[in-house]
């Protein structure tokens, strides 16, 4: 490589996470440190029943004695718990009633993050593709596109709306599918969960549109705690995306997720995450721990919930969306493409347990390692002995770009069922010289080509994004690795 | 067109060129013939700019540009096209999608503007068509499954796309049946013109009884050791490269 070169390399190592801006919006924050009144704070904060404080506070206990996992292949320096605020939220003089009502700071934030909180007006027989849930630091700011969904009986609106308007269907469904005791970093979400999204969709309805929440940390030493419940009843369908980013801090900051998802019987749910959280520069320095629990229930018969996720961001990112396809019938999917570049750490995967007769699951991983990053799949097909007839095909492909970066490949397959069928699949290849050059010798730059590549690579998995989401991701994909040739 | 003086080049250390000159016009077709080991492909890769082909000493100029201080992908845009030995597979990259990046990435590197998909379908169809190359092909990730006929015809459908003004073909005749050939042939040859060169480099004759050389040059030991016209290359297709085997 000539110097030229290298010190072009250089520039684009530098640069660029063009969502590392703060937004100057005056917060209400809860000091810093974890305990029970750091529990009942956010609860009264949110006005919420009384259920659901003794639910936080049950968690929390559990929690105290619990120890944080060390088994996925990640490292970091402890964490401590006590130094983090666990509550902080946009002060509005009075809780907005309609979009005109939020703070024009922060719909300038999401227009800046290309995110359009204003909905368009909704012409005669053209129905909108997007509804989005806006998410800011602990809280839901605003939902678009709420009473369009409302009129097919759709419920989309922040968690604790939820809580607060529809306490049956939350008490039904909340913690059913990650109980409060499922490990380290769920229990500790259900003890200090502050907003997220909630879904429901009725029987026999097709959700229109396509629901979107879109989360933004933006105050400082504050951990993100999101909740997300999406019930698709029987024979409905919805397609939901999340998308996050952070701003540029030094600190590492923790995004501890749950969602929870459940298809009732012929339901379809199918949900896409574009994660791009701040991943810390390129010594390493700050980032996103993005520890997080995906679980989805497919408790009907015939019912369908796919996982598909493009993972660019955070430093560190341990999460392993997973379906328990207990419906006979019911199909799991698994579509990821996990980028670690620099000193990013990914240890990622799923989890497909077969329970139901002719249950079926299909998982293709594919995962990029560049500069010094570490990669590793993780996953697990369980077939129990009720699953009469289960299939699964694993398809695990890692890319190696640069000679300093590592690729793992840990898949556990348990099959309790002498008729299941289980097949797996792995390759790991490198992006040649050879090849950089061919596309070189056709015009393109190191870059175009490093982007040409490697989206071949990920194909199977980006076609099965949403459209406006693939072509987001895609571009995504050419940011992330930037600076990882040569 | 393409001027090389006393050029020596190495690889890892060894020297491989060791003082060709070679002056190619616009019009002319050239052939550099030799043996296996003679340097043929070094001289290929050292004009197309590959990473770890180091000019040690002499000058390569190229339209009146110092090759020396471009990039690959810069002597691409200025129009040298090197149409590979052995084509790259590029696995979950559509054919139609490689041809499209590359090209515009060539117009915006000579300040035009981008083809739209319309236009850039039409042109990539019609260039195929007369190449006898099928839709399927172009839907097909590059070079992966292609049969050797395939991949030297997808190189003769990347250079008619790209119109670039010197040719270079590395060993385009191996590992082809003769009706591969004849395509393939049929193709270049449909792209000369009194403004574009061509430089063929194989090991054997039979590839220039399809595409007619002005010039030949034998390559041995990493000097041309003999330069002539057509004729040339039927003299060693009846004695061999015995009489260049010695150095010097």
């Amino acid at each position: 490589m000539t110097a030229y070169d290298k010190q072009d390399a250089a520039r684009l190592v530098a640069g660029d996470y063009k969502y590392g801006f703060v937004s100057a919006i005056e917060s209400d924050t809860a000091p810093k440190g974890l305990n029970e009144e750091t529990i009942r704070f956010i609860s009264a904060k949110k006005n919420e029943p009384v259920w659901l404080l003794d639910y936080r506070l049950s968690a929390y206990r559990h929690w105290l004695a619990m120890e944080e996992p060390a088994w996925a292949h990640v490292q970091h320096p402890p964490i401590d718990y006590q130094d983090s605020c666990y509550y902080s939220a946009p002060k509005q003089k009075i809780k907005p009633k309609s979009l005109d009502e939020v703070d024009p700071e922060l719909l300038r934030t999401y227009d800046k993050l290309g995110i359009p909180l204003r909905e368009q007006e909704v012409l005669a027989g053209v129905s909108p593709r997007i509804a989005i849930d806006a998410v800011f630091d602990s809280v839901s700011v605003a939902t678009t596109y709420k009473k369009n969904l409302e009129a097919l009986g759709i419920v989309f609106c922040s968690f604790s709306e939820a809580a607060q308007n529809h306490p049956d269907l939350v008490k039904k469904y909340f913690g059913s599918v990650v109980p409060a005791t499922d490990n380290f970093f769920a229990t500790l979400n259900s003890a200090v969960f502050t907003d997220g999204s909630f879904v429901y969709i009725p029987p026999g309805v097709r959700c229109p549109m396509e629901l979107s929440t879109y989360f933004r940390i933006n105050a400082e030493n504050t951990g993100q705690f999101e909740r997300t419940l999406i019930i698709a009843d029987r024979g409905a369908y919805v397609s939901y995306l999340e998308g996050c980013t952070a701003p540029k801090r030094d600190e590492n900051q923790l995004h501890a997720a749950v969602v929870e998802l459940i298809a009732l019987d012929d339901a379809q749910i199918k949900y896409s995450t574009v994660q791009n959280w701040y991943p810390g520069d390129a010594n390493g320095k700050g980032g996103i721990y993005n520890f997080v629990t995906k679980r989805g229930a497919c408790r009907g018969a015939r019912s369908r919930i796919s996982w598909t996720q493009v993972e660019t961001g955070s430093a560190i990112t341990w999460k392993y969306p997973s379906c328990v396809l207990s419906g006979d019938e019911s199909v799991g999917e698994f579509y990821s493409v996990a980028v670690a570049n620099n000193c990013q750490q990914a240890d990622t995967g799923t989890k497909m347990i077969h329970i139901g007769k002719n249950t079926r699951s299909t998982i293709v991983s594919k995962g990029i390692s560049a500069g010094r990053a570490q990669n590793t799949y993780r996953g697990l097909v369980k077939i129990l002995r009720t699953a009469k007839g289960a299939r699964n095909h694993t398809q695990c492909d890692s890319l190696l770009i640069g000679s300093s970066c590592g690729a793992h490949t840990v898949p556990y397959i348990e099959s309790r069922q002498p008729s299941a069928r289980v097949e797996h699949e792995a390759t790991t290849s490198r992006v040649s010289e050879d090849q950089l050059f061919y596309c070189q010798q056709r015009g393109m730059s190191p870059e175009d080509a490093m982007a040409l590549i490697v989206g071949g690579f990920c194909r199977e998995v980006m076609q099965e994004l949403p459209m406006e989401f693939a072509v987001e991701a895609q571009k995504l994909l050419g940011i992330s690795l930037e600076g990882s040739v040569g | 067109m393409l001027e090389l003086h006393n050029l020596h080049a190495s690889i890892g250390g060894k020297g491989v060129l060791k003082g060709i000159d070679l002056t190619v016009r616009a019009g002319e077709a050239h052939a550099i013939m030799g043996p296996n080991g003679s340097g043929k492909s070094t001289l290929s890769y050292v004009l197309a700019g590959r990473d770890g082909y180091t000019v040690t000493e002499g000058t390569l100029s190229f339209k009146g540009r110092d090759l020396m201080g471009m990039l690959p992908e810069e002597r691409a845009a200025a129009g040298l096209f090197l149409a590979f030995q052995y084509p790259i597979e590029i696995p979950g990259v559509t054919n139609m999608n490689f041809l499209k990046t590359s090209l515009n990435a060539i117009r915006k590197a000579r300040g035009q503007e981008p083809l739209d998909a319309v236009a850039m379908l039409k042109t990539l169809r019609e260039k195929a068509k007369a190449l006898g190359i099928g839709e399927d092909m172009l839907r097909r990730s590059v070079n992966v499954g292609f049969s050797g006929g395939e991949k030297k015809r997808n190189e003769a459908l990347q250079m008619s796309v790209l119109e670039p003004s010197l040719c270079i073909l590395d060993e385009t005749d191996s590992g082809l049946d003769i009706d591969a050939l004849k395509a393939v042939a049929q193709g270049v040859n449909a792209m000369r013109s009194p403004d574009r060169a061509m430089i063929v480099i194989t090991h054997y004759q039979r590839l220039l009884d399809y595409i007619k050389p002005d010039v030949v040059h034998v390559l041995a030991h990493g000097k041309i050791r003999r330069t002539g016209g057509p004729e040339l290359a039927k003299e060693l297709e009846a004695k061999g490269y015995a009489d260049f085997a010695q150095e010097g």
